[in-house]
């Protein structure tokens, strides 16, 4: 066992790193380090560079303009890209629908989709949940009837709300499940198709979360007409392929990354801050959490190595819900920690310190004003994604078989 | 990177449960713990024989030059078997300082000893007053003309009564040099003024308080070739390497609780069904599982970096080790026994046995406030 990179591990990583040195634009750079709010256009304009290198799907075959890069080159790219200020790349296109659209999709599905999500020109995003439905996915209502007339041809017509959407005031399309049949098992009525969000009868209204952002809605369906052709697979069919999907979306929410970069930034902050005059990070009590947080994040970073390397490069299995429980925790006690940091001062309430391109006078240190409400917005970090708790029902029954 | 084992490796822990399967079950263990010295010479002659007392010395010393890694397998089995031999007092701590300080002589003479399972060791060092400081030694070694006079009094010293030879450490104090440096010396427990008064631990392994008046020693007792050469860097590497190698005893012993934990969680029935099916005690099963599985790659980090050049990164490693893995005992231990109900708290079944070494182990060589401060403290100096 060691832990020294191979040689063509190591040359891999220089190659990243060399390339966010050059590549990554440093306004975007400096919003992401400074926890403030990232605008449509800086994500769209990071997709674009990395496009052009190649690399604007680390999580696809070649095939279809991927990578295809193993779970370890996988796991290095999404580490240096993260530490070093790179915004995350929307994950709705890339890596949740997209997946669903090579398994299970047409090859005219196939064409029609996947090479804009991969240039950026498309924006996705998710609709799953509904205001009755939420851990019981399966029990979701938003109908879609089959109808046909000469304008349309075959198509269905869709009637109810989704919710819990993100960044889907950005968005070109949403993937959504919907109900197609009403009898039987809830799983065995649903179907999964795409939808245009210019399409006439869409709406999207805002849910302002607890720290003051908007990055989620609600999405209502009036009697929304979707060509039958945007069906992914078989009709009633579409629970086996959200299930797919969901074991993607997890891979990615070990968030080691993300918590590497906010422990950094922690440090420097609690040098920085003072406590009786002398560094905060002299108070042993606070330099204790931090340290306490460190090892923990340590012995995740470890265990997701340990499965790289036993997987042999291969997608991990149900373990990923593990590292999703553990790795939710970290970030949530490191954004926790960045608050208590900034003491008083992180009380002040500045939400136009996290726009882009502020310039204001911050209460505090120039790192303050955003701390308290990453660390409230980072409580949705065990909600998504399937809860912490659907997590651990997960891995009691498909790891421990209870 | 590659945290896969080797074809070697592999074979050696198929060796190491196939050993614990077959040779030390619970009622066997329950002999052992239970004798005068409550160790087994006949398992420790298998030991031998298997290599697992060669393992981490040189082949020049009739060793298998083995890693620390190795280490790590034989340590895991200890926990899993809950074991009572010792191994940790032996060739980890007493074997690791003649490896790593002893002197050409020294270690062709007792290095070979330890290997064939000959010669049971023993390491004094703490001593009342000083918690788990490690460099907080009073014992003094006066020189004389010919040799040394050891005083002192050292606690917690592990298969202390069973060992035929003990490290000591102590200050070289001479005329010169009256504040002492730090060292180690062989110290022969049979010698005039050995004063040793064994005990049984809670979790039923030996130890032993020895207190040393005016004993003699000769000139060749100083561990090492030259005198004045501090001992601490040395201490402070066995010492990782013990807490390396507590943490993989302890992995082996939670996950031999947990796959206990887990079958009686499937079989014991109440209310008409398996208690496995009450999401309350399957999510309390997973803490446990994702514990043992962090505890198990933080005692795998600890194992590499004990082969480190580096001090600080190989300290830092068994430091952090030690915290995951204690406090990661303590939830798989306390909750092993909860979800046994009352059978957990009895004498009769293994679950207590294995939660009183996990917590005994949790307070051996600095427990996790202790290993903490060190983590913490590391804070400052970056």
């Amino acid at each position: 066992m060691n832990l020294d990179p191979s040689e063509s591990e190591q040359v891999f990583r220089a190659e990243v790193r060399a390339f966010i040195e050059r590549e990554l634009p440093d306004d975007i750079r400096q919003t992401v380090l400074m926890g403030r709010e990232l605008a449509k256009e800086d994500y769209l304009r990071w997709q674009r560079i990395l496009y052009k290198r190649g690399w604007g799907a680390p999580g696809w075959p070649t095939a279809f303009g991927g990578t295809g890069w193993n779970a370890v080159e996988k796991h290095i790219f999404d580490e240096e890209t993260t530490t070093a200020g790179a915004p995350g790349q929307i994950a709705f296109g890339l890596a949740m629908v997209a997946p669903v659209i090579m398994a299970y999709g047409t090859p005219a599905q196939q064409q029609r989709f996947l090479p804009r999500i991969l240039s950026g020109e498309d924006w996705w995003c998710q609709g799953y949940s509904e205001p009755g439905s939420g851990s019981d996915l399966a029990s979701l209502k938003m109908r879609a009837e089959l109808a046909h007339d000469a304008e349309n041809g075959n198509h269905y017509i869709l009637n109810g709300q989704k919710t819990w959407n993100t960044l889907g005031q950005h968005a070109d399309w949403i993937f959504c499940l919907v109900r197609t049949n009403i009898e039987g098992r809830p799983q065995a009525g649903i179907s999964f198709v795409l939808v245009d969000m210019k399409s006439t009868g869409i709406t999207v209204r805002p849910i302002i979360m607890l720290d003051g952002g908007h990055e989620i809605n609600d999405v209502f369906f009036d009697n929304v007409k979707v060509p039958i052709a945007n069906r992914i697979g078989e009709e009633n069919k579409g629970w086996s392929y959200a299930k797919f999907l969901l074991g993607h979306e997890r891979t990615g929410l070990a968030l080691i990354g993300q918590s590497k970069r906010v422990l950094k930034r922690l440090k420097n902050m609690a040098a920085l801050e003072r406590a009786n005059g002398r560094p905060l990070i002299e108070n042993q009590r606070f330099r204790d959490r931090i340290a306490r947080v460190e090892i923990d994040l340590t012995a995740l970073d470890m265990t997701m190595m340990r499965l790289l390397s036993a997987g042999e490069g291969k997608p991990l299995g149900p373990e990923v819900s593990m590292l999703k429980i553990r790795g939710t925790e970290i970030l949530q006690v490191l954004t926790e920690l960045s608050m208590m940091a900034c003491g008083h001062a992180g009380l002040a309430s500045l939400p136009q310190a996290w726009k882009p391109g502020w310039t204001g006078v911050p209460i505090g240190y120039a790192h303050t004003p955003p701390m308290a409400g990453v660390y409230f917005n980072m409580r949705k970090l065990s909600i998504f994604g399937g809860s912490n708790e659907i997590q651990k029902n997960i891995v009691s029954q498909m790891i421990l078989g209870l | 990177m590659n945290l896969t084992l080797s074809e070697e490796q592999l074979a050696l822990q198929e060796t190491l449960n196939r050993f614990v399967a077959k040779d030390y079950s619970f009622k066997t263990r329950h002999d052992i713990i239970g004798s005068a010295t409550g160790i087994s010479a006949p398992h420790w002659a298998q030991f031998a024989e298997l290599g697992l007392l060669a393992l981490p010395f040189a082949e020049t010393y009739g060793g298998l030059g083995g890693s620390a890694v190795d280490t790590m397998l034989v340590m895991e089995a200890m926990g899993r078997g809950l074991m009572v031999e010792p191994y940790l007092a032996t060739v980890v701590l007493a074997g690791g300082l003649l490896r790593d300080a002893g002197s050409e002589a020294q270690k062709e003479l007792w290095l070979p000893q330890i290997a064939d399972g000959s010669l049971l060791m023993g390491f004094a060092h703490y001593e009342t007053g000083g918690r788990y400081e490690i460099d907080r030694v009073a014992t003094r070694a006066q020189r004389t003309g010919g040799g040394y006079v050891l005083n002192g009094t050292k606690t917690f010293v592990l298969h202390g009564a069973q060992a035929n030879q003990l490290i000591v450490s102590a200050l070289d104090i001479h005329d010169a040099q009256p504040a002492g440096t730090l060292s180690l010396f062989m110290v022969d427990p049979n010698a005039e003024g050995v004063n040793i008064h064994a005990y049984v631990t809670q979790d039923n392994l030996r130890a032993a308080e020895i207190s040393f008046t005016d004993v003699k020693l000769d000139d060749h007792s100083l561990l090492g070739e030259a005198h004045a050469v501090p001992a601490l860097p040395t201490i402070e590497r066995v010492l990782d390497a013990a807490n390396a190698a507590l943490c993989a005893e302890a992995v082996g012993a939670m996950e031999a609780l947990n796959q206990a934990t887990l079958e009686y969680l499937k079989t014991r029935k109440q209310f008409g069904v398996p208690i496995g099916s009450f999401q309350a005690l399957q999510h309390r099963m997973v803490d446990m599982f994702t514990a043992a599985e962090q505890a198990r790659s933080m005692a795998i980090l600890a194992s590499i970096r004990m082969q480190s050049a580096n001090a600080a990164e190989r300290r830092w490693a068994c430091a952090a080790a030690k915290v995951l893995v204690s406090e990661s005992a303590r939830l798989v231990g306390q909750q092993a026994v909860q979800l046994h109900g009352g059978m957990g708290v009895t004498d009769e079944l293994n679950i207590s046995h294995y939660f009183k070494r996990l917590t005994a182990i949790c307070a051996t060589f600095g427990d996790a406030d202790y290993h903490l401060g060190y983590v913490s403290d590391s804070l400052l100096a970056a």
